[in-house]
């Protein structure tokens, strides 16, 4: 056999599919188009900027938790009637953020949506960014965060275990298995694009980064025998994070649920608070995406279409929390209940009216604008109508906890509500650390899943015969 | 893509090292699936297909057999669960049952949302880590990666390569077979002829077993504390909540002359509602020239009634039964559990008629008796309000008198059935 049989020349249109080249370019362009934020030597001077924002949040954030852990609960605005407020309020609006997170990866997949592609790697970051700020407002609220690992059944000198029939035990479970199986599932999806860069710093002679990004990336290889057994884990972690997105937000709102509070002892909790998370999170989501898709030229990969697909599930979900809204109004009349018609009249022309006025107002009136296919591609329109949505389901977090609570069973139990400043501070704080997070991510992580979105393209069927 | 096209066999080769494999790239998935299928038919076992993404249709045309990943995945998943309920089992309701407002120690309903985390969690952990070790991964070096085509594998290529191990394999045939199943290039993959480089650097190795003794540390503290004893106080993160700048009962104070921090009462004041100025309601006592004597009647302030005895009788079954018994014996369940336990309890018989010495106490001294104690008996003033106290008086008055009561205190109508039957005549 002659070597020159195999010298074959790839532009040698003989040996070569009519549609290979346009193929191959279409592929090199999505890495291009993704990895260049990565590979830019300097960032964006608004990427900067943001950032420096947002580490300034952080520190405020760090300097409450500083006066907090030395000084105790008695900083925040909690008292003996409201003892749960600002902290618990903002740990679930932080949960329920995440959960979009969850749903636009996991669940989406199962139902084959493939446009879920260009924003689920963004998606699963948030939630991991969402449960960690989540995390902390339940360690805090314990007033000896030192003392979080008592929580862990383990054998003791105390003779103590965990009460596992404790919501608030469930929810410590349910927060660990999501937080875990979150971050799990974001970096499995993420391992051959971390191989895509580490090729790709290697080309560049970018040693550091090669040998960073290839331990990242494990040695992936895009080996068939891989991807066989890669597929089918992630096919069954989506199936495994779906039932568990649902699970977390029910147990979360089971620690409002099992109580016995008007306003907070009902069965529509969960159902109510699932809906809530997904709306809120969505919501996150496109406020995270719409500026970030737009500085960083992705708007082919994130498209037009995939903004309109998002609105109307903001649409739909924003109507079911509207429903359970009125659920509950409709259950605190018709169960005949004293104390349950008294919590939702106070909750709606009590002290705090204006709060539930914002809650209705931003939930169930403003995504009504979803229904005009203009405002669902108006990026700038959706950005000001996402960010009115998640003070909206901030506002129904705290409605629901901090109205309900100053004014339970017994008048001599009524007291006001209001934050102090380290309650505000910590807000601000982990606002601060969670873009902190993202934008860290957006400059260092391959944001759009690379491999996902070549494999959702027509150009991957390229060259089939049937 | 590249121009570099080397010469297999001939001398300028860069085959320094093993034969490790042959390695093939085509245009597009849908070739690099045809010549798959062909590599397989060609009865090769040691191949695969390397892609950017996963081809469709490539586990079929190669052969690929399904994974078993689901089967241990549902194995965790079910560990999970067992897992998950006997955890709560063992803790709860077993090595420390515990009371939580008289609910059962062992509720399914309760104990299902942990494991049905557990059970998600452990089946993640399956699917994540059973499926990087069935894919044998981490290897962050392979011989291919020394290819440069293999580079572009996480961009748009799409190769194929066998290994040299395949018993069919054969350094002509082999990449003949690929360039005609339509490959763009063909080339061989050699080892690196330094046999160090197959290997981690020493000081990577070094760095492992450093970090790992040293994440062993907390762990020996820990096994070390466990089997130790010491004598120092535990630490105090942070101390001002333990140790508060306060004063708690029964300390010193030097602010005051005699050095004690509880003040008692002020000589001459008494406080509101505590003047209890009558002797008889309050102290049972009949004023007299001598300072006093105990009565025999009771108060004013109560009428001796059915109603009265009946708040006595409930009274005296809260307080005294323990220890006095329902008869007033001095045999209650406290007396009865230290005799059995071989100890010995002293409970004053209140109606014994050959002892009669609480017979014979006046109400007043009886009254008293309830109020400030007795011998061993602490005093109930502190549980039973002053009228309560002569509820009991007149009930122990009444188990006294019924105790000792012979045939003639019982009304003529009421006797039938109370008398010995008459021994038969014989």
């Amino acid at each position: 056999m002659s070597t020159t049989d195999l010298t074959l020349d790839p532009d040698e249109p003989a040996h070569r599919n009519p549609d290979a080249g346009k193929a191959r370019e279409a592929f090199r362009s999505v890495t291009r188009d993704v990895a260049w934020i990565a590979e830019a030597p300097k960032p964006h001077k608004l990427w900067l900027a943001v950032l420096a924002v947002a580490l300034v949040m952080f520190g405020i954030g760090l300097y409450s938790i500083y006066v907090l852990v030395t000084t105790g609960i008695g900083v925040w605005g909690n008292s003996n009637t409201v003892d749960w407020a600002w902290d618990i309020t903002n740990f679930v609006w932080w949960i329920g953020i995440g959960h979009a997170g969850t749903l636009i990866s996991a669940v989406l997949y199962l139902t084959r949506q493939t446009w879920r592609v260009s924003i689920n790697r963004s998606a699963e970051a948030m939630t991991i960014f969402a449960v960690m700020c989540a995390g902390l407002f339940p360690l805090l609220h314990t007033g000896r965060p030192w003392f979080a690992w008592w929580m862990i059944p383990h054998p003791n000198d105390m003779q103590m275990w965990p009460q596992f029939r404790s919501p608030l035990m469930w929810d410590v479970f349910a927060v660990t298995t999501y937080m875990l199986t979150s971050i799990l599932f974001w970096f499995m999806g993420m391992v051959p694009d971390l191989a895509t860069f580490r090729d790709r710093f290697a080309a560049k002679g970018d040693k550091v980064r090669a040998i960073i990004y290839g331990l990242l990336s494990l040695g992936w290889r895009g080996s068939a025998r891989q991807w066989h057994r890669y597929e089918r884990a992630y096919l069954i972690l989506a199936g495994l994070a779906t039932p568990l997105v649902f699970s977390v937000h029910s147990v979360v709102s089971f620690d409002f649920a099992t109580s016995q509070l008007p306003g907070w002892h009902t069965t529509i909790f969960p159902p109510y608070f699932v809906a809530g998370a997904i709306f809120s999170g969505f919501a996150m989501v496109f406020t995270l995406l719409i500026p970030a898709r737009h500085l960083f030229n992705l708007k082919h990969i994130i498209k037009d279409e995939h903004v309109e697909a998002a609105c109307k599930i903001m649409l739909g979900t924003g109507m079911m929390v509207g429903l359970a809204y009125a659920t509950e109004f409709f259950i605190a009349w018709y169960s005949g209940n004293l104390f349950e018609g008294f919590t939702f009249i106070n909750r709606a022309f009590g002290p705090f009216w204006w709060a539930y006025f914002l809650m209705v107002g931003c939930n169930v009136l403003v995504p009504q604008a979803f229904w005009f296919k203009r405002v669902r591609r108006t990026p700038v329109i959706i950005f000001c109508l996402c960010i009115l949505i998640n003070v909206g389901m901030w506002f129904e977090r705290f409605v629901i906890i901090a109205t309900s609570l100053a004014r339970s069973f017994l008048p001599a139990q009524w007291s006001e509500y209001s934050p102090t400043r380290y309650d505000i501070g910590l807000f601000v704080g982990t606002l601060g650390l969670f873009f902190t997070l993202f934008l860290l991510f957006f400059r260092f992580a391959p944001v759009i899943a690379i491999s996902e979105v070549k494999g959702a393209m027509p150009e991957a069927h390229a060259g089939k015969k049937h | 893509m590249t121009d570099q096209t080397h010469d297999l066999t001939g001398p300028g080769a860069i085959h320094e090292g093993r034969l490790y494999g042959v390695l093939a790239e085509y245009d597009t998935p849908g070739e690099l699936v045809d010549a798959a299928r062909k590599v397989r038919d060609a009865g090769f076992t040691e191949f695969d297909c390397y892609s950017p993404f996963p081809v469709h249709g490539i586990d079929e045309a190669m052969g690929i057999k399904r994974t078993i990943l689901p089967v241990l995945i549902f194995g965790g998943g079910c560990a999970g669960t067992v897992g998950g309920l006997l955890l709560q089992w063992w803790c709860n309701a077993y090595n420390w049952p515990w009371n939580i407002s008289g609910k059962p120690t062992w509720s399914i309903p309760a104990n299902i949302p942990i494991a049905f985390e557990t059970t998600i969690l452990l089946a993640v952990f399956t699917s994540f880590f059973g499926m990087w070790i069935l894919n044998k991964l981490p290897q962050v070096w392979h011989p291919f990666f020394r290819n440069e085509r293999f580079n572009h594998v996480t961009d748009d290529a799409f190769l194929l390569g066998i290994e040299a191990r395949d018993r069919r394999f054969d350094a002509e045939g082999t990449p003949k077979l690929l360039a005609d199943a339509g490959a763009i290039g063909v080339e061989n993959v050699y080892l690196d002829p330094d046999p160090s480089s197959r290997h981690m650097p020493k000081w990577i190795t070094a760095f492992i077993v450093a970090s790992t003794a040293f994440a062993l540390i907390p762990f020996a503290i820990a096994a070390k504390a466990r089997t130790s004893h010491s004598s120092e106080p535990h630490i105090h993160i942070f101390p001002d909540m333990d140790f508060q700048p306060k004063y708690k009962s029964d300390q010193a104070m030097d602010l005051f002359a005699d050095g004690r921090e509880n003040r008692g009462e002020i000589a001459g004041t008494i406080a509101r509602g505590s003047l209890n100025a009558d002797d008889l309601f309050y102290r049972g006592l009949v004023p007299s020239d001598t300072g006093g004597a105990w009565t025999t009647g009771f108060p004013k302030q109560l009428d001796v009634t059915e109603q009265l005895m009946k708040r006595g009788k409930n009274r005296f079954e809260i307080y005294c039964t323990p220890c006095h018994g329902y008869d007033g014996r001095g045999v209650g369940a406290v007396a009865q559990r230290v005799a059995a336990t071989g100890g010995v309890w002293l409970a004053r018989n209140l109606v014994d008629a050959s002892n009669p010495v609480a017979i014979h106490m006046p109400n007043g001294q009886l009254f008293n008796t309830i109020s400030n104690g007795y011998n061993t008996m602490m005093g109930y003033a502190a549980q039973i309000p002053h009228a309560d106290r002569w509820a009991i008086v007149l009930y122990v008055r009444a188990l006294q008198r019924s105790q000792n009561a012979l045939l003639e205190d019982v009304p003529p109508d009421h006797r039938s059935g109370m008398q010995m039957p008459e021994a038969p005549t014989p």
